[in-house]
């Protein structure tokens, strides 16, 4: 019953998006205009039908309904609770319909709480939204019902993958949907403002808490990602340049990029047509990287949920979004480019050029993404790799962040570089010492050497627009920005860090030997067997000890799943203040030692660290649009009562 | 310092966004038309086999040097377990094969002596020389991910052709042609 009431509440959210999309778009012309009353209303009740279907699909999982065919393709009943949930959107089905009830949602809250901007305008951009909704509905009710039962239920089900079973996955999927889809709102926002032609600094206000929102989980998002393949796939690497890595990277270099010319647009009224166009490119990378996971054109580490017979759905819809967006754009970008003009040396320069290398960025990596796409229509596989991604995003990685230690000292307009030499020297100078040092530490390795150099400086660049300024009286959103910097800094040290100075250790051992990786000594004190709720493993006993000091113990583990059978590897990791060790065990040789893997990363967990505090920018800064614009209503409210007292 | 900046987008370029994204659509739809084959060519394909003497992994066959591979006739080169239920599904192949007049050499991926005995007893022994690779080592070298897998190797010792998972009966004359090819 449950699965069927899913079901139904999906078709009534559907239903619900087409009579969204019907009453929006008649709402605009002029005869039509009384159908815009039900718009907000319906946009609410879509999101909360789909949000039902998705507690009916949890629910249905965490019974392990077997006579649901997803949950025996998926999931069984020895399964720990909390994977039995998170297995309800670790599949294909189950995640499309977690895509469109975080849209559902998204859509139904801007309906509720955004008034700032024209009726016509927000009419427009609902109906947007549920248009796009509206395919994604079918794609889920039409080729991926995530409620179809099976005739004849079997006894057990499948399991789930074990490289999903932890507890990343509980959280990481999530996360990240919620800033693809997010991005949504900006792109019907853009198709909105597009229709009406209303493109003006109180759309970038309205747009940009959205963008801030969506941005903020995106960047977690990939940073839990990074992290979960670091430890769960036991390679030791954080990045791997992966089509589905880089498909997450996408659509966040283009909402970076969106944040900061909506900061523009909304500050100075310029970059109108620019803005419009990221808003669209945004949504169009989350939507093009769902297809690339999807569809199985290219192969990855995060191939669990791949289904070519659907890529063909995906791509028909993605050429009506994206292609329809892009051609409105083109129809009516003209009527909107003309803005405010500003001098070279100015607060716009400089985020204009953050944009272009942005784009750049993203142009490259989407390049390498589809260039084994280009060569196979050419007849010829190949993989591209580290060797194309990391130099080629350096050429335009390095120029950002030297215009970054500068741009947010500047002021609107037109300013002098004059003026704030003062705040330059600092980091002038550390960026000078740094690079003496990492040249020394890390002879020849140019791009860790780069890192190592550019980091400090920014670190201290990115404190220097709270220079002269009484805390206390900072804003939050300047908060959130120096936070933000400051985090690519961090993040920036990590990586450089991790490629310079990570040492590396195979070894075979028998136990109560011991083998050293950089100031660590580890030895293997004993393997024994181990079992949890659905696997068992031979888990090693390893003391570490650094630099002669006390040991500690670390324990991974070589675990064999048995639904399905599938052998992982645990890594066991040991984090210090100065870097990470990180211990993989091997298979036994045939001489009965065994084989570790061991890794001394010094400062890597800067990475995540870096990314964690680059969210926790985007969520301060949001926190204080959304206060400063609640204040506004508030004033607004007062001001209006006055008046209707004085009229009295 | 002065002087306006941003200037106004030509017309053409307000249309290239969407005739980059049609590029895409197509290049993407062109993929999706044609048949996705699986094999993932080796990196290793056209460089010569490493250095390697593995001793013999059963009675009255040779063990397996990289000497052996490089004596002017083109030879398969099959890897392969005992323990591996697809190799066993692969036999009859092999054996067609090797009746066809191609030579198959085999290395044995982390095997007990005993047990390969009774695997070709069982399926039959199409293998001129069978080797013992105990530690997967070799076939580590010669970027081998798995059992089975069949190389083609040329006269001169070096790989012409790789193939993953097991022989099915359809592809018996493909790995022929192969064969054939590299003995040109």
């Amino acid at each position: 019953m449950i699965a069927e009431f899913g079901l139904a509440a999906l078709w009534l959210a559907a239903a619900l998006a087409a009579l969204q999309l019907f009453a929006g778009a008649l709402s605009l012309t002029q005869r039509g205009e009384g159908f815009g009353v039900i718009v907000r209303p319906v946009a609410a009740v879509q999101g909360l039908l789909a949000l039902t279907a998705l507690i009916a699909l949890i629910v249905v999982f965490m019974r392990t309904d077997l006579s649901v065919k997803l949950v025996v393709e998926n999931s069984h009943s020895a399964k720990p609770m909390l994977y039995k949930i998170a297995g309800a959107w670790g599949n294909h089905e189950g995640s499309m319909l977690l895509w469109v009830t975080i849209m559902g949602l998204a859509g139904g809250f801007v309906a509720l709480v955004e008034r700032r901007l024209p009726e016509r305008t927000m009419l427009a951009t609902l109906a947007g939204q549920a248009f796009v909704s509206l395919g994604f509905y079918a794609f889920l009710l039409l080729a991926s019902n995530p409620f179809a039962r099976l005739a004849e239920p079997p006894a057990e089900g499948n399991g789930l993958n074990p490289l999903l079973q932890d507890p990343g996955l509980v959280f990481h999927p999530p996360t990240l949907y919620v800033g693809y889809v997010g991005l949504s709102i900006a792109f019907s926002f853009a198709i909105g403002a597009l229709i009406t032609r209303e493109v003006s600094p109180a759309f970038a206000r309205a747009m940009r808490p959205w963008v801030l929102g969506a941005w903020t989980f995106l960047t977690l998002g990939i940073t839990a990602g990074s992290f979960w393949a670091y430890y769960e796939l036991g390679w030791g690497g954080w990045w791997f340049w992966d089509p589905v890595e880089n498909a997450s990277l996408m659509p966040w270099l283009a909402a970076t990029a969106l944040l900061h010319s909506a900061g523009v647009l909304a500050a100075r009224n310029a970059l109108r047509a620019w803005t419009i166009m990221l808003g669209v490119i945004a949504f169009s990378m989350s939507m093009v990287g769902t297809f690339i996971v999807r569809s199985g054109l290219l192969t990855s580490v995060h191939a669990f949920a791949v289904d070519p017979r659907r890529g063909a759905f995906i791509l028909v819809l993605l050429a009506i979004y994206i292609g329809g967006a892009l051609l409105l754009f083109a129809l009516r970008a003209a009527s909107v480019t003309e803005g405010e003009r500003f001098a070279v040396t100015s607060r716009e320069s400089a985020l204009v050029f953050n944009n272009v290398m942005l784009t750049s960025i993203l142009g490259i990596v989407l390049m390498g993404t589809l260039y084994p796409l280009v060569t196979e229509a050419m007849g010829e596989k190949v993989s591209v790799g580290p060797p194309y991604f990391n130099p080629m995003a350096a050429v335009f990685v390095v120029p950002m962040v030297l215009v970054l230690m500068v741009g947010p000292l500047l002021r609107w307009r037109a300013d002098n570089l004059a003026r704030v030499r003062m705040s330059l020297v600092v980091p002038a100078a550390s960026l000078v010492i740094a690079a003496m040092v990492a040249a020394v530490l890390a002879p020849g390795k140019v791009l860790p050497i780069i890192g190592l150099a550019l980091a400090p400086p920014l670190a201290i660049a990115a404190l220097m627009p709270l220079r002269g300024r009484e805390i206390r009286r900072v804003k939050l959103p300047t908060w959130g920005m120096v936070i933000a910097h400051f985090g690519v800094a961090v993040a920036l040290f990590g990586m450089a860090s991790d490629s310079a100075f990570t040492s590396e250790k195979l070894v075979a051992v028998h136990t109560g030997e011991a083998a050293a990786v950089g100031p660590w000594r580890v030895t293997l004190a004993s393997i024994e067997p181990a079992a949890g709720p659905n696997w068992t493993a031979i888990e090693a006993d390893l003391q570490a000890s650094y630099n002669g000091g006390a040991a500690h113990g670390l324990h991974p583990q070589s675990r064999s799943f048995w639904t399905p059978p599938q052998q992982t590897n645990e890594s066991a990791l040991l984090t210090r203040w100065n870097g990470q060790l990180y211990t993989v065990l091997g298979d036994q040789t045939a001489d009965g030692r065994w084989q570790l893997r061991l890794w001394w990363k010094p400062f890597v967990p800067m990475i995540w660290f870096g990314g964690i505090l680059i969210a926790f920018g985007g969520m301060l800064s949001l926190l204080g649009r959304v206060a400063s614009d609640l204040r506004r209503i508030v004033a607004r409210g007062k001001i209006a009562d006055r008046r209707e007292g004085a009229a009295r | 310092m002065s002087g306006g900046s941003q200037p106004k987008a030509p017309r053409w370029a307000l249309w290239l966004p969407l005739a980059l994204f049609a590029g895409f659509v197509a290049l993407v739809a062109l993929n999706l038309i044609r048949p996705a084959s699986k094999d993932v060519p080796s990196r290793f394909v056209g460089q010569p086999l490493p250095a390697f003497n593995l001793a013999p992994a059963a009675d009255g066959r040779p063990g397996l040097s990289r000497g052996d591979m490089a004596d002017g006739k083109p030879r398969l080169l099959n890897v392969f377990a005992s323990w591996c239920v697809p190799c066993a599904a692969e036999a009859p192949q092999l054996a067609q094969l090797a009746a066809a007049g191609a030579e198959v050499d085999g290395i044995a991926v982390r095997d007990r002596k005993a047990d390969l005995a009774e695997f070709l007893a069982r399926n039959g022994n199409p293998f001129t020389r069978i080797g013992a690779d105990d530690v997967s080592s070799v076939q580590m070298g010669i970027g081998s991910s798995g059992v089975p897998e069949t190389f083609v190797i040329d006269g001169k010792g070096v790989i012409r052709y790789q193939h993953i998972g097991d022989i099915r009966p359809d592809q018996v004359p493909m790995i022929l042609a192969k064969l054939a090819e590299a003995g040109k």
